[in-house]
């Protein structure tokens, strides 16, 4: 709010100011607790968590539900903890998010800058596909990877993450090309410049936070997937997510809860890392992400 | 620039033509991709919900029958009544929540950094680590309940999770803990680009401060209102990752979601003719919303 009316106002109210740090506070607690009672779940023995309090810090501190969770804990039939879902994921997501970056980067630049008729109806037709719900391509899509020999593996859902995420990236860097002008372009081809050169030395270089910016919205998005994971993977081939549902919702033996923590804050550790580094640049994705064209 | 065949042998000629066509090359597999991956799928699977289609698809035209059967399913009345309770309570949460937050965070305080980062964390983590979470402090048993009893009120009960009726809710209680952060940022985006010019008027004018929101600064955010209720109402009606965490769309289908109820058509009831009319009827609904707005936008864009 403006400058003006908080001189006015605000400093007069101090009582006021106290409230508001107050809720403000309460507030801090009411996100941070999930978290706050993830860590100190993972932190505590089984026996503990059945007796002791649960909002408390672990009176002994052990990490033996960390490495049942990433070396031992079952994941259906299979007994060998996340660490390979982890890098399945890795793996998923790394490829599917340089390639959508890199053709979202090339779309945009050539549909603002080369402007050929139907641009603007092909820039259309990828924006409305990022709304679909994706429950309505679903089916067709197993059958295809199936058909392509691609169903329950990783290069599949890279495909699949890839098809999925054009019409995002193409909206980032489109929105970040159409404020560059023109003449930079023009300028550059009355020297001789190529399309391919151009953007290579020129546009790609400035679009450089808007690279960031795409890089975290695809890898956050990817990461996190979980619809795709679940309807096109099977056996050890799944991503995280599915993997950490599949412990959390398995019924047979003793339910063990720390696991369970140690696990979740195992498959969102990438993203929260991300976030911290760089969310400057996460709020940025999310407000573009949010459809303003 | 018209393709210069006329001499076959020239490689110039080709390559020049090959040289003014690099902008529509080099989109052209994205737009094949999008044609097939969206629009394709999306033409394929309107039409299996109008087949006979079980386990495998079948291509005979059988018209409308599957919506018929859809329609009078029990368990996708009450998918839809899920879906009715869970976007209202989790649209008015998200942005009563984010509203209010962002109004606090905007009188210039001196740690707003800090905080806006604390209340936005959740949104980059999966809908799956949030519902672990939940699903532990919700414990029946172990979690809140036993807080509040351990307090001493020994009679306390919170077993939402398991409650037929109450379960639902418990999504809810997760769905705006990780969305609500989102909507602050967009409106204290939108807070931030009022202009102070008719702050200062109202000032002048003598208004207070809470007649200066009311009266000026929430209604001028209205567009803001409708990206988030877009945005909202998008998540919700996509929201499948939450559910199956939670509650499985449990106990029995009580929390089933037209997502949810899609998935298990198609991929454990083999069911696909089902399945394919369910994801229809979803894709109309985005549809509705979704069309509408994006035409406005762009519109109000043209127009500036």
């Amino acid at each position: 709010m403006s400058a003006i009316l908080h001189d006015r106002f605000i400093n007069r109210m101090t009582l006021g100011r106290w409230v508001l740090f107050a809720v403000l506070g309460l507030f801090v607690l009411y996100y941070l607790t999930p978290f706050y009672v993830m860590t100190i779940t993972s932190l505590k023995s089984l026996d503990e968590i059945r007796d002791g309090a649960f909002m408390g810090l672990p009176q002994s501190v052990t990490f033996d539900a960390w490495g049942k969770a990433w070396n031992t804990a079952c994941v259906g039939i299979q007994c060998d903890g996340l660490k390979g879902y982890f890098w399945n994921s890795v793996r998923m997501a790394i490829p599917a998010v340089l390639i959508s970056t890199l053709i979202g980067a090339i779309n945009g630049y050539a549909l603002t800058k080369w402007r050929f008729p139907g641009a603007n109806l092909i820039f259309a037709l990828m924006l409305f596909g990022c709304f679909i719900p994706f429950q309505v391509v679903i089916m067709p899509m197993a059958r295809l990877l199936g058909l392509m020999g691609l169903a329950g593996s990783i290069p599949g859902l890279v495909l699949v993450h890839v098809v999925y995420g054009i019409g995002f990236t193409t909206l980032f860097f489109r929105n970040f090309f159409i404020t560059v002008p023109d003449e930079l372009v023009k300028a550059a081809t009355m020297d001789g410049a190529g399309f391919m050169t151009i953007f290579w030395r020129i546009l790609l270089p400035i679009s450089l936070p808007t690279v960031v910016v795409t890089v975290i919205w695809q890898f956050t998005q990817i990461w996190n997937d979980f619809l795709f994971g679940v309807s096109f993977s099977a056996g050890g081939g799944q991503p995280i997510t599915v993997a950490l549902n599949n412990i959390v919702n398995s019924s047979t033996g003793v339910k063990e809860y720390n696991l369970d923590m140690a696990a979740a804050i195992i498959a969102g550790l990438p993203t929260l890392l991300v976030y911290v580094v760089a969310g400057r640049y996460f709020v940025r994705g999310l407000t573009a992400g949010s459809v303003k064209g | 620039m018209e393709p210069d065949f006329s001499r076959p042998d020239s490689a110039f000629a080709v390559s020049r033509w090959f040289q003014a066509n690099l902008p529509r090359i080099v989109v052209a597999p994205s737009f094949v991709a999008v044609m097939v991956f969206v629009y394709g799928f999306i033409v394929w699977t309107a039409y299996i919900s109008m087949t006979r289609s079980k386990l495998l698809p079948r291509y005979d035209f059988e018209g409308f029958f599957q919506y018929g059967r859809l329609w009078s399913m029990d368990r996708w009345q009450v998918a839809l009544e899920n879906l009715f309770v869970f976007s209202g309570l989790f649209i008015f949460f998200c942005m009563a929540l984010g509203l209010l937050l962002a109004i606090l965070l905007d009188q210039r305080i001196r740690v707003e950094g800090a905080l806006r980062t604390i209340y936005l964390y959740p949104m980059a983590l999966s809908f799956v680590v949030t519902g672990t979470a939940w699903k532990w402090i919700l414990n029946p048993g172990l979690g809140i309940e036993k807080v509040v009893q351990d307090l001493g009120f020994t009679d306390f009960q919170f077993n939402w999770l398991v409650d037929p009726d109450l379960a639902i809710y418990t999504i809810v209680i997760a769905g705006v803990w990780q969305s609500s952060g989102f909507v602050m940022a967009m409106f204290l985006a939108g807070l931030r680009s009022i202009d102070q010019e008719i702050l200062k008027a109202a000032y002048m004018d003598g208004a207070s401060l809470p007649k200066i929101y009311l009266r000026i600064i929430i209604p001028s955010m209205r567009p803001v209102f409708l990206s988030a209720f877009v945005v909202l109402a998008h998540l919700a009606i996509k929201s499948f990752d939450l559910v199956i965490v939670l509650t499985r769309g449990g106990p029995g289908y009580a929390t089933d979601m037209p997502a949810t109820f899609m998935y298990a058509m198609a991929f454990q009831r083999g069911r696909i003719g089902l399945a394919a009319a369910s994801a229809t009827i979803m894709l109309m609904t985005v549809m509705a919303i979704m069309v509408p707005y994006l035409y406005s936008e762009l519109r109000r864009k043209r127009d500036e």
